[in-house]
Order: C-alpha cells, then sequence, then structure tokens
C-alpha cells in the first residue's frame, strides 16, 4: 500500500527532504528560547512570474540576541535582469560580488532557515518570491510559519489608536517610529537586521501587555 | 562569504576607542563574532556577583547604567553612552562582576567576544592602555578604589602620539634586600632608616623569595598577628611577581592591575630564578606618565612664580582633552579639574600675598564665585570671584579697603596671566564693589534676598554659588548662616528665583527643531549655555536654598543630594543630573574642538546620534521647570 503512494511521489533531492526532516519533530518552546528568522530578498521587481531573486539576507534570533557571525548573505546569478532595478538595490549583473546558482541559494537558505519561524517586512511578497524559485527548481512551497513585521506593529499599538494606524506600513515608517538606525536599507542583509531589531522592539511592546502566546503572534 | 552585517558593525566599532586603534582587517575579525543583543528598559547585561562573561560590551543604542548593591544601598557609578565600553573586568582580572549593567532606555548593545579580542590586541600595548583606563575609571569610587591600588584611577593615557608607555620603565636600581633568617625587627629598622616602602627577601644566590611591604608590617604585625621577632619568611609575600629589566611602563602598571599589587621585582632574567637588580613601584610609573592629576597638582602646589602656574595649568588642559576623548566619566573629570583650578588660584592668591610690601592688615577671605564656584568650570572662562575683610574700625577701614583692592588687582592679573579672562561684567574683588568687610557683605545679601530685583537675581546667579579657596574659612561660614537664617523670613526672593529659572524656554520647539539664535553674530547657533545648561543650574540653586543645602556647589551633586531628600521625585532629579552631566560634556568637547568657551554650537556640525543625545537631555530640563512652576505657583 504505501508503495503507491511513493511512486507517485516526486523523486525529491538529499537537502529537501532533510529540510522536511525538520517539521517532523517540530514542538513549540517558550518565545525567550526559541529561534526566528528575519530575512528580506532583493529582486529584479514585484511580479512574482517574471522577476527574480538577486540576493538573500538572513539574520536569526534568540532571546534577544542576534549573531553576527550566524548571518546569511547570499547573491544569486539570473539570466533576468532590470537595469532600472539597480538603483534601489545596487546589484549590478557582472559586478564584483560573488554569485551562486537558484539552486546553490535554495540549499543554502533551506540549511539555514530550517524549521524556524520566518520574520519578514510584508512577508507575503517575500514567501511568494522565495516560493515561485522553488517552484523553478521542481520542489515544495515552504513550510514554516511566517510573521509579517507590518501586521504586528499595528497589533502592538493600543486599541485606542488603531483608528490612526496606515494600512501600509514602509519599512522606513517603522524605522521612523520605533528609531532604528537605517543602515545598509535596501540591501537584503541590511534589511533582514533592520527587520530583526524591529521584530524584537515590537516583542518587547507586545510582551508589556500580556505574556506573549504563540496563538497572537502568529495569528 | 561576504558578511555586510559584520562590515557596518566594524564601521561602527570604529569609531570609538579601543578599536579605533586596531588594524581593519583584525577588527573585522573581532565584529564578525560580535553579538548584537536588545535590551528594553531595565533589563541587565550582568549581575553583580554573576560569574564573568566570555564577552565585554559596547553600547549601539540607548544607554547603560552601571550601579551596584551595598549593604542593601542602591549606588549609581555611572551611564554608559553610545560608544561607551563596559564589562571589561574579565578582560584584566578573571573574576565575578563587582557591578550591575541595566539598560536605562531601550538600547541594543554589542557583545565582544574576549578570545577573539585578545586574540588580535593582545600585543597592542596601545588598546591595553585604554582597556586598564576603562577599567580604572568605571571602578572609580571609594568602594573599588581601594583594590584597585587607587593612583590608577588617575592614570589617564594621552593621545598615540604619547610614547612614554612604550618606554623602559625607570625603576629604582640596586634594591635593599635582606636575608630569609632576617627578623621584621631588623628589616624594619632597615626599612626606616633608609626611608623606603618595601625590601625584598632573597636567598644565598641573591634570587628573590619574597617581598614585605610597609602594609605587610602594618597588617601582620601592627595588629599583633605575628611577634616582631619572627623571621621575615613567616610574613613575607611570595612568590614575588617579576618582570624583565626592560619592561615598559605599560606593562609595568598592567602586572600591577592583574596582580594586585604596588611593587613589582625586576630580575636579571625576569624570573624568580635570578638575581633582584631593581624595584618598579607605583609611584615610579606615575612618575614616569608624568601627566596626571596628581603630578600637575605637585607641581602647581611647588610653583614659586606665575610663570610655572600658568605651565601647570595648561597640562591640565591636556590632560582634559585625552579625558573627554577617552569617555572618561565626567562627574571624575570635573572633580579633578576643580582641584586644579582651585589650587592655581590659591597659588596665585598666595605668591600675590608675599609679594605685597606689608602683611596684610587683618584677616581676609578669597571666594570663587560662578562655574568655578560651583566647581564645574572645565575650559578656562573668566574669573569671577570676591574678596571679604574682616571688619575694622571705623579710621582703619579706607586703608584697608585700599589693601586689599591692591592685593586683588595683582591677583588678577596672575589669573589673567595664567589663562583666565578678565571678567566681562567687572565681576572681580579688584572691583571695590565686590571687596567689602564682612558685615557689608553680610547687609549685601540680605539685601539682595529681602528686596529682590531683576539685578538682584542676576547677581545671585554668580554670588550665591561662592566657595571658599584662601584665607579666613569662618569669614564665609559666618556669611553663609546669615544667607540661611535672612531666606528664612521671605519667600518672595524664591519666587523671583523661580521666575528666573523658568524664563528660557525649553531648548526644542514645537516641531522638536533645536532653538536656535535669532539675529546677531550668533544667528542660527545653538546656545548651549543660555538654554540648556543655565535653567539647570538655576532650578539647582533655587532647590538647594528653599531646603537649606549648605556647602553643595555643584549642579549635578546638588541635584543628586536633592534626589536623596525627595525620594518621590528621585527619577527626575537623577535626571537632571545626569543631563547636566551630559551638557557640560558636550560644551567641553565644543570648545576643545573650536578652541572656545563651547557655548554656541553649530548644529550642522553634530551628527544625528549627537543630536539624538542632546535631546534626551532636555527632557528633564523641561520637566524640572514645570515642576518649579507648580511648587512656585509661577
Amino acid at each position: 500500500m504505501l508503495n503507491w503512494f511513493k511512486n507517485n511521489k516526486k523523486e525529491y533531492p538529499d537537502f529537501w527532504l532533510d529540510y522536511l526532516n525538520h517539521f517532523k519533530s517540530k514542538k513549540r518552546t517558550d518565545i525567550k528560547t526559541t529561534r526566528f528568522v528575519a530575512f528580506d530578498t532583493e529582486t529584479t521587481g514585484f511580479n512574482k512570474k517574471e522577476d527574480r531573486i538577486l540576493s538573500i539576507g538572513a539574520v536569526s534570533i534568540i532571546g534577544k540576541t542576534i549573531k553576527v557571525n550566524q548571518s546569511l548573505e547570499i547573491y544569486i546569478e539570473q539570466d533576468i535582469f532590470k537595469p532600472e532595478t539597480v538603483k534601489i538595490h545596487g546589484i549590478l549583473k557582472h559586478g564584483s560580488l560573488e554569485k551562486i546558482s537558484e539552486l546553490e541559494a535554495i540549499k543554502l537558505f533551506l540549511a539555514y532557515i530550517k524549521d524556524s519561524d520566518l520574520v519578514a517586512h510584508h512577508a507575503g511578497f517575500d514567501k511568494n518570491m522565495i516560493n515561485e524559485m522553488l517552484l523553478r527548481n521542481n520542489l515544495g512551497k515552504l513550510k514554516n510559519k511566517f510573521i509579517d513585521t507590518g501586521h504586528l506593529y499595528n497589533k502592538s499599538k493600543h486599541i485606542i489608536y488603531r483608528d490612526n494606524l496606515k494600512e501600509h506600513y514602509s519599512l522606513d515608517d517603522l524605522c521612523e517610529e520605533l528609531n532604528v538606525a537605517k543602515t545598509d536599507r535596501h540591501t537584503a542583509t541590511g534589511d533582514a537586521l533592520i527587520t530583526a531589531v524591529i521584530f524584537l522592539k515590537i516583542l518587547s511592546r507586545l510582551d508589556k501587555r500580556k505574556n506573549l502566546e504563540w496563538d497572537y503572534l502568529l495569528k | 562569504m561576504k558578511n555586510s552585517i559584520a562590515e557596518r558593525v566594524a564601521d561602527f566599532l570604529n569609531r570609538y576607542p579601543p578599536f579605533n586603534m586596531i588594524n581593519t582587517s583584525d577588527l573585522l575579525k573581532i565584529a564578525s563574532e560580535v553579538n548584537i543583543i536588545y535590551l528594553e528598559k531595565g533589563d541587565t547585561v550582568f549581575n553583580q556577583g554573576d560569574h564573568f562573561n566570555d564577552h565585554f560590551y559596547m553600547v549601539r543604542d540607548g544607554a547603560i547604567t552601571l550601579h551596584y548593591t551595598l549593604n542593601g544601598l542602591e549606588k549609581n557609578l555611572n551611564m554608559n553612552d553610545v560608544g561607551d565600553i563596559f564589562g571589561v573586568r574579565p578582560l584584566i582580572a578573571k573574576e565575578s562582576y563587582k557591578l550591575t549593567a541595566t539598560a536605562n532606555e531601550e538600547s541594543i548593545v554589542y557583545a565582544v567576544p574576549i578570545a577573539t579580542f585578545q586574540s588580535v590586541a593582545d600585543n597592542n600595548a596601545k588598546v591595553y592602555k585604554y582597556l586598564i583606563t576603562a577599567f580604572a575609571t568605571n571602578a572609580y569610587d571609594p568602594f573599588t578604589s581601594e583594590e584597585n591600588a587607587e593612583v590608577f584611577v588617575d592614570y589617564i593615557p594621552t593621545t598615540s602620539n604619547d610614547m612614554v608607555n612604550f618606554q623602559t620603565a625607570e625603576y629604582t636600581k640596586n634594591p635593599v634586600t635582606c636575608k630569609e633568617n632576617t627578623t621584621i625587627r631588623d628589616a624594619a629598622i632597615k626599612m626606616s632608616t633608609l626611608k623606603i616602602g618595601c625590601i625584598i627577601v632573597t636567598d644565598k644566590n641573591k634570587n628573590p623569595v619574597g617581598i614585605i611591604t610597609n602594609s605587610d608590617i602594618k597588617n601582620k604585625i601592627g595588629t599583633g598577628k605575628f611577634p616582631i621577632e619572627t623571621v621575615v619568611t613567616d610574613i613575607m609575600s611570595a612568590p614575588v611577581i617579576t618582570s624583565k629589566p626592560d619592561i615598559t611602563v605599560a606593562d609595568g602598571q598592567l602586572q600591577m592591575i592583574k596582580n594586585g599589587i604596588g611593587h613589582l621585582c625586576i630580575t636579571k632574567d625576569g624570573t624568580t630564578n635570578s638575581k633582584a637588580i631593581g624595584v618598579l613601584t607605583h609611584h615610579d610609573v606615575l612618575v614616569s606618565l608624568g601627566n596626571n592629576p596628581a603630578v600637575i597638582l605637585k607641581e602647581i602646589k611647588r610653583a614659586n612664580r606665575t610663570k610655572k602656574l600658568r605651565t601647570a595649568r595648561l597640562k591640565a588642559n591636556t590632560l582634559l582633552k585625552s579625558y573627554l576623548e577617552q569617555n572618561i566619566p565626567i562627574s571624575h573629570i570635573v572633580k579633578i579639574m576643580a582641584q586644579i583650578n582651585d589650587a592655581v588660584t590659591y597659588k596665585a592668591v598666595e605668591i600675590a600675598v608675599s609679594k605685597m610690601p606689608t602683611e596684610p592688615p587683618v584677616s581676609f577671605a578669597w571666594l570663587a564665585l560662578g562655574s568655578q564656584g560651583r566647581r564645574e568650570q572645565l575650559l578656562f572662562t573668566d574669573q569671577d570671584n570676591a574678596l571679604i575683610f574682616e571688619d575694622v574700625s571705623e579710621e582703619n577701614y579706607d586703608t584697608t579697603k585700599s589693601y586689599f583692592l591692591e592685593l586683588a588687582k595683582r591677583v588678577s592679573e596672575r589669573l589673567n596671566k595664567i589663562g583666565f579672562e578678565y571678567c566681562e561684567a567687572d565681576m572681580m574683588a579688584s572691583n571695590p564693589e565686590w571687596c567689602k568687610s564682612a558685615s557689608e557683605w553680610r547687609d549685601q545679601f540680605k539685601n539682595w534676598i529681602l528686596k529682590p530685583d531683576e539685578k538682584a537675581v542676576l547677581l545671585s546667579s554668580i554670588f550665591f554659588d561662592y566657595s571658599y579657596i584662601y584665607g579666613n574659612e569662618t569669614l564665609v561660614d559666618t556669611l553663609t548662616e546669615t544667607i540661611f537664617t535672612t531666606i528664612d523670613k521671605t519667600s518672595l526672593f524664591f519666587k523671583f528665583l523661580g521666575r528666573d529659572a523658568i524664563k528660557s524656554p525649553s531648548p526644542v520647539g514645537f516641531f522638536k527643531k533645536f532653538v536656535v539664535e535669532q539675529n546677531g553674530e550668533q544667528k542660527d547657533l545653538f546656545n548651549i549655555k543660555s538654554r540648556a545648561l543655565m535653567p539647570l543650574i538655576d532650578s539647582a540653586r533655587l532647590l538647594v536654598l528653599i531646603n537649606k543645602i549648605k556647602g553643595i556647589n555643584n549642579t549635578a551633586e546638588r541635584y543628586e543630594k536633592m534626589a536623596e531628600l525627595e525620594p518621590e521625585n528621585k527619577a527626575l532629579y537623577n535626571s537632571c543630573a545626569y543631563a547636566f552631566k551630559a551638557l557640560s560634556k558636550f560644551k567641553a568637547k565644543q570648545g576643545i574642538l573650536h578652541k572656545n568657551s563651547g557655548k554656541f554650537i553649530v548644529l550642522e556640525t553634530l551628527t544625528k546620534e549627537e543630536k539624538l543625545k542632546l535631546r534626551r537631555c532636555f527632557k528633564p530640563i523641561n520637566e524640572i521647570q514645570e515642576t518649579l512652576k507648580y511648587k512656585f505657583d509661577l
């Protein structure tokens, strides 16, 4: 009976199976000791089918600490290149940065994130871009839980101020609101670190009012 | 793999000592091992008594307070701002933390791994020099200074051009020694005849086996623990800490701090297995360093001519500059500079008196006023001073007064030569108005207090902050008594002072913009003295007068005292004290940078960080002004 099931399943490469394996034993632990990964992507544009990821930056957070030597910074070789977006991300088609293939990037990224909860600003966009990239390489979708800092910020505001909230907070808005230095804005790693700091600041604000629960955080 | 975060961390570290003394590739190595820690207000980095961590720390954002509890009392030691390092104890001594580090506000700190840091900085004497200072000054407190051998708190490394630290230390050659079977009595007699503080016990090969210092004799013999006929080997410290003859000043100092000792034995090959050829003491270290307050003060005391006073005072300016560069706590800097300024003034008066054709007809007292009176003068400023002479009979009054006017004129000239500008408003003892007899002064103050007007309030900001410098101190004490009894009779004076303290509006306007000067030569400059410092100074003076606090002139200390007296407003008063210190430091730094008083600040030259720092200091100004408004119904 199991054979029938197996035959229908695609032959996935080992690194993908390793990645899936992490989720089998995943248990919810205390938020204070959980590893979160804040990440950001720089892309050639906003169309998930047409555009490509040029760079991924990620940092991991455990407790209130970010370890500099445990960050991820990758640049990806792509055929699609849109000169008009260079002014935003600064990545040239044939720059001096060391670039790797999409598949290599996926391997590194999955090995880095494992089953951690992912934090991103406007997480939906980054999630779609990564999932598209996985699809192109004949892999499944990301299994990780996502936390969107824009959404989380709205929740951190007291109910009486909710009326004044903007629908859409850019990362720059949050930097202003939460007094975070905009160092290396618009590089994937720079934005990942900014997102991580913003995440920690919002967490502390949420935690002040109630004992922070997972349900609330991931909702 | 490229690590942009590490590069940015390195960029930040590189802006502050000791990291700016490390080369770029090593710094990147350190930066890539840094942990970035986020702290909420009240979170602690480490606690007093905790086992030491593998990291030391630098403030990236926010501020970290260092404090400790002693006998149940909480004491704040220092506030670390952006770029300050703290928690360096494990670098120097592997022992538990003596202090607690708490986030004063939402903060981010970089945790720098000690192992990585040491692997690149181990042979960098400049870096070590800085760390010793940071360690010693953070530990500057009666509580810890004893165990650190207090002389080190005064050692501040100067600029990188200063090669003194890399020079070989000048130690005492041919040390005094004794044999192992000598009695304490004989050893002590030898030490006392030769007027020395330590004796080295050697074996038959003249190799050192132990050392006895004055404190050993005090602690072990004086207390009766051992009889005086004991042989030296019973009480000596052994083994001896030894060093090679080519030891540098910086190394010598490091050895002493690491081992908590004051004497290093110099041997032929640097080990205890060779002949003892010398002793290096902390006094020797201090003398070689030269540029430290103890030496400057000595120089001032020995000066017999104004020219020498001037040289000594100029040295103090160099010292001040290095203090500020090294982020030494401002309260420490202020204390030292006040001591130096007072000593210079004292000496200037003393020399002037000795050069007068006759002895003073009656006793007198020399007072420092204004910022020197408050003991918060950092840079050279105007001289504000006054003179009180003992009451004399009416027929002698004129000759007495003219004698003291002449004396005051001479003192003033000397002070001017030393570097203190004449006071534009002529608030100097050489002005007949401010050179008066004791009873005239009492009447003058009574008049100001009981019949306050604009002028009285203006003068009060200078005259009520007086401090005694030279002469007959009872004259000053009596005046103080009079002031406090007179103040009891009226509340009108306080109202005037209160109104004055709140007259400067908040230094930031509605849109969080700095309020700058509107016209004149200083157009568009920010006047840090009148907008930020004066409101704090004026409020503090008012508060101590109301609460009859005597003998505390320094503005920060006045607030600290108020915090003690009114625990319910502790947070406000402490934040005022902190703001005042931070602003004074700011003004002094600007002054050194632009070679002026630092009063006017060109806002465009400030970094965003500095502006933030300034803004943070403004909050307590508003709060204290609001409190006064409420208290005095203004």
